[in-house]
């Protein structure tokens, strides 16, 4: 699917609270468990916020964390202090 | 011959401990924090009433006013369980550590002047007597409170406390060259000083509240919201100003801490302001007797090491912040001290 986005994580304490802040702010998400991986398909655009995340783990989070648990990911990323959105840009 | 890799996934049966899963309303995945907190609190089986206290079981919702649906609705925000908590302090030890050797490699406080060393010893090294009766009351929130959700977040503020004492000391220790006069004059300050006395008392006073809630309330929100603005803020800048950043490197941890604790303090207050109107009541009245009384005995200290003009301004400032940061938790004073008058 060409408008498809995809993220996919270790599946590990740390990448479980960002796997749920990216299921409450992208509805239309799909996340799929796979053995020691979490791949999260998004038709069209896939956010992740800092707030989000932030407040589930109850400190401060840096975006870049991210990347400690990241398998993958497909889409251009454009990356903020509060958001990292994947997308794919004609 | 071909190898085929395959996966096969191993479905785990259950996701959490059922009396988790029963709070969380389903089996899913809990966090460490929800583990190490929910349905912790032994609740069945005492067979005996303390003798010290008949009319309480050893462990016993009665023992403060505040009435809760469910004590376990109290949540600590920073998510501190064992592990977490001695993770951050233990990287937060290592840097004041590192701040400690740095001001003493380098003599920043041992070769101040000895009127200068003297001015700070005799400001800051009294208040360590002050925070081992914060670890002392916290302890006494975590043993007679109720709920691991609030015990456990008081246990480790005990602790903190300790550690803020022991800091506290090491300033004195570095201020006099190792030689501990600086804590024997702290203490004779502490017990003898008329700038003390007024603070003493009231300290001693929140050692013999009953309601643990109180003395909560008392040491966490009201002596704390009020003391730590005052000297880590304010009294902490003018003696950087006078004498260079070294007390303030050595304060680092007092005053990051004191912001970071506050968020659980305040999340504390609102959830049980927020359960009844009777509850944010109660606790208005509390904040009410302790908050004047506080603000008094602060004041000899404040116009000792601001001034006696600076100190009313900054009081008004610290008791403005502090009046606004509780009405945000649903309490307010005003009223509560209202219906005190009338």
């Amino acid at each position: 699917m060409a408008d498809s986005v995809f993220i996919a994580f270790q599946t590990n304490e740390d990448s479980r609270p960002i796997i749920e802040a990216i299921e409450a702010d992208n509805p239309h998400a799909v996340i799929n468990a796979f053995p020691a991986m979490v791949k999260i398909d998004a038709i069209g655009r896939l956010v992740i916020k800092r707030e989000s995340i932030e407040a589930r783990i109850g400190r401060d989070f840096d975006l870049r964390e991210l990347q400690l648990n990241l398998i993958s990911l497909s889409g251009n990323i454009d990356e903020t202090d509060d958001e990292f959105i994947l997308e794919w840009k004609a | 011959m071909q190898i085929d890799i395959k996966t096969s996934a191993v479905q785990q049966i259950r996701q959490t401990f059922s009396h988790v899963a029963r709070r969380l309303g389903g089996d899913k995945p809990a966090s460490r924090y929800q583990e190490a907190t929910l349905e912790l609190q032994p609740e069945d089986n005492f067979h005996y009433r303390p003798l010290w206290e008949p009319e309480f079981a050893l462990y016993d919702k009665g023992r403060t006013a505040i009435r809760m649906n469910d004590w376990y609705a109290f949540k600590d925000p920073r998510q501190y369980y064992y592990g977490t908590y001695t993770i951050t302090r233990s990287r937060q030890q290592d840097t004041m550590e590192k701040n400690i050797e740095f001001v003493s490699k380098r003599r920043l406080l041992s070769d101040l002047p000895d009127d200068a060393k003297g001015r700070i010893a005799a400001l800051m090294v009294p208040l360590r007597h002050v925070e081992w009766a914060a670890n002392t009351n916290n302890c006494f929130v975590t043993g007679y409170g109720w709920g691991t959700a609030i015990t456990q977040a008081t246990m480790f503020h005990s602790m903190d406390r300790l550690g803020i004492a022991q800091y506290l000391s090491r300033i004195g220790l570095l201020l006099d060259g190792n030689q501990g006069t600086s804590l024997l004059d702290g203490k004779d300050r502490w017990l003898n000083n008329p700038i003390w006395q007024g603070l003493r008392r009231l300290v001693e006073d929140t050692m013999v509240v009953k309601d643990w809630f109180e003395t909560y309330v008392a040491q966490n929100v009201v002596l704390d919201g009020l003391l730590y603005p005052l000297v880590y803020r304010h009294i902490d800048q003018r003696l950087s100003q006078q004498y260079g950043p070294a007390l303030g490197m050595l304060n680092e941890f007092a005053s990051t801490w004191f912001d970071e604790s506050n968020r659980w303090v305040d999340a504390t207050l609102k959830t049980a302001a927020s359960e009844s109107t009777e509850n944010a009541a109660l606790l208005g009245r509390w904040i009410a007797k302790w908050f004047p009384q506080v603000l008094d005995a602060l004041r000899p200290l404040a116009i000792e090491a601001l001034g006696a003009e600076e100190a009313e301004s900054v009081l008004r400032e610290i008791a403005g912040v502090f009046e606004a940061r509780v009405l945000k938790q649903g309490v307010s004073i005003a009223s509560a001290s209202e219906a005190n008058h009338g």
